[in-house]
């Protein structure tokens, strides 16, 4: 076996936890955002939208490259000391993650109809449980934003490589763990991992497949 | 039943755009009385119960819920959890018929609600379908479910917006009598929304007709219906004035 072979499991969990806490932080910021905007009746609201799912369209070497500008040794936010750390990986995939959530989220929201909160608060509804209330009718939409986020963390590989920099058993993760073994020749073991990538993919969408159809409190 | 009167309006409109929907000069809805909207269809029903339940302002006026200035972007929960609207149009949640029955005693934070929620669904003849999803109801289902999730959380004010609109004639009497049955038990003030002229005159005290925004005449129910004071009145009761 390739001599990642000791290191497996190591980059699973750390792939895992990179994107794992990217998708929990750009939930927690999005979430609300999207529903925010998905209520929201203000003007600019279009713009705003297109703005955001301009969003989903950011190159990963471009954040990358700007984060490593940000966090190198002359940059602005050199003195937190994260570049080349998954602390790094975790921002970059958020940056990457978060058009995701608040654009599907504000849709699925937006889908919702428009006279459902005024009911919904005409049964003595306060204003956060209103929003729960639409929450829990466009939760279809907001779980698939969290599948989306999950989607894109995960398979990311430029943005990562750039303010990571795959160092073996710190930053390697399987995206990056592939491009070295393509790197190296080793074709059968990067798609051994590329496998692996997608079971991980199919083990989380599972997941969220089933909060998609279990009861959320009313 | 007392002539208090709960909500007070004096020269309230509301516009939308250049566009007017209602103007009241002068209107009281007294306590514990059942008020019978009646009008044509756009004649500003629907827009005057929904300044009543506290969902939207007037864009001029004013109106006074219980003797306090009534504001819909600044109304207390609790004043708000005294009066409930009932849609021409409801939308159920995603759930059971449980499930939108027992929302509003949810939102309360009530514990025992199974006694009540059973109640309401069994007054109004839906305790077959209480497992059933919300979304696969017929149109007069939905607007039974809507009636019981209102009347489940006891409200002081009941604002119904043409609730029989989709029911066949057996569950039209079995509504209203529930509804009567509610006011005289919960001493409850309603204001009742109908097309129906034979149905205002079989459960209003009061009876108010709307047209074009604006209120005609407001009378005993018998009175209005008997005697009419504005000929306008009486060319609606007659059936000469057709939209």
């Amino acid at each position: 076996m390739p001599p990642l072979d000791g290191d497996l499991w190591s980059i699973l969990w750390l792939s895992l936890r990179v994107s794992g806490v990217a998708v929990l932080i750009s939930s927690l910021i999005g979430i609300p955002c999207g529903v925010w905007l998905g209520l929201s009746q203000r003007r600019g609201r279009h713009l705003l939208s297109a703005v955001i799912q301009t969003g989903m369209a950011l190159p990963p070497v471009v954040v990358g490259l700007v984060l490593y500008i940000l966090l190198s040794r002359s940059g602005p936010l050199a003195f937190l000391g994260w570049l080349f750390t998954p602390k790094a990986m975790i921002v970059a995939q958020t940056v990457l993650a978060l058009p995701f959530v608040i654009g599907i989220t504000m849709s699925s929201v937006a889908a919702v109809p428009s006279e459902l909160p005024l009911q919904i608060r005409t049964l003595g509804a306060s204003a956060w449980q209103c929003r729960w209330a639409v929450l829990r009718e466009a939760r279809h939409g907001v779980l698939l934003a969290v599948a989306a986020a999950f989607g894109r963390s995960i398979s990311e590989v430029g943005a990562v490589l750039i303010v990571g920099g795959n160092i073996q058993g710190h930053t390697r993760v399987l995206t990056t763990a592939i491009v070295l073994e393509t790197g190296k020749g080793d074709f059968a073991f990067a798609l051994a991992l590329g496998a692996v990538l997608l079971l991980l993919a199919l083990a989380v969408n599972l997941l969220i497949a089933r909060l998609q159809r279990g009861r959320w409190p009313a | 039943m007392t002539s208090e009167a709960l909500y007070r309006m004096r020269d309230l409109q509301k516009r939308y755009g250049s566009d007017f929907a209602l103007h009241v000069q002068q209107m009281d809805v007294r306590q514990g009385e059942v008020l019978g909207l009646l009008g044509p269809t756009g004649c500003g029903k629907s827009t005057l119960l929904r300044i009543l339940a506290g969902l939207e302002n007037p864009s001029s006026g004013c109106i006074h819920f219980s003797g306090a200035p009534l504001v819909a972007t600044a109304l207390p929960l609790v004043t708000l959890r005294r009066m409930t609207l009932v849609p021409q149009r409801p939308i159920l949640l995603a759930g059971t018929v449980r499930l939108n029955v027992e929302y509003g005693l949810r939102l309360r934070r009530i514990r025992n609600r199974t006694e009540k929620v059973d109640d309401a669904l069994e007054q109004l003849g839906l305790t077959g379908i209480a497992s059933q999803a919300a979304q696969t109801l017929s149109g007069g289902q939905t607007q039974l479910v809507a009636l019981a999730r209102a009347l489940v959380i006891t409200p002081d004010v009941l604002l119904l917006d043409e609730p029989t609109a989709h029911l066949d004639p057996a569950h039209v009497a079995l509504v209203e009598g529930v509804i009567q049955r509610f006011r005289q038990e919960y001493r409850a003030t309603i204001v009742w929304a109908t097309h129906n002229l034979f149905q205002a005159r079989r459960v209003a005290v009061r009876t108010a007709l709307l047209l074009d925004g604006q209120f005609v005449e407001v009378g005993q129910t018998e009175e209005f219906f008997k005697n009419p004071s504005d000929p306008r009145t009486d060319d609606f009761i007659q059936g000469r004035i057709v939209y």
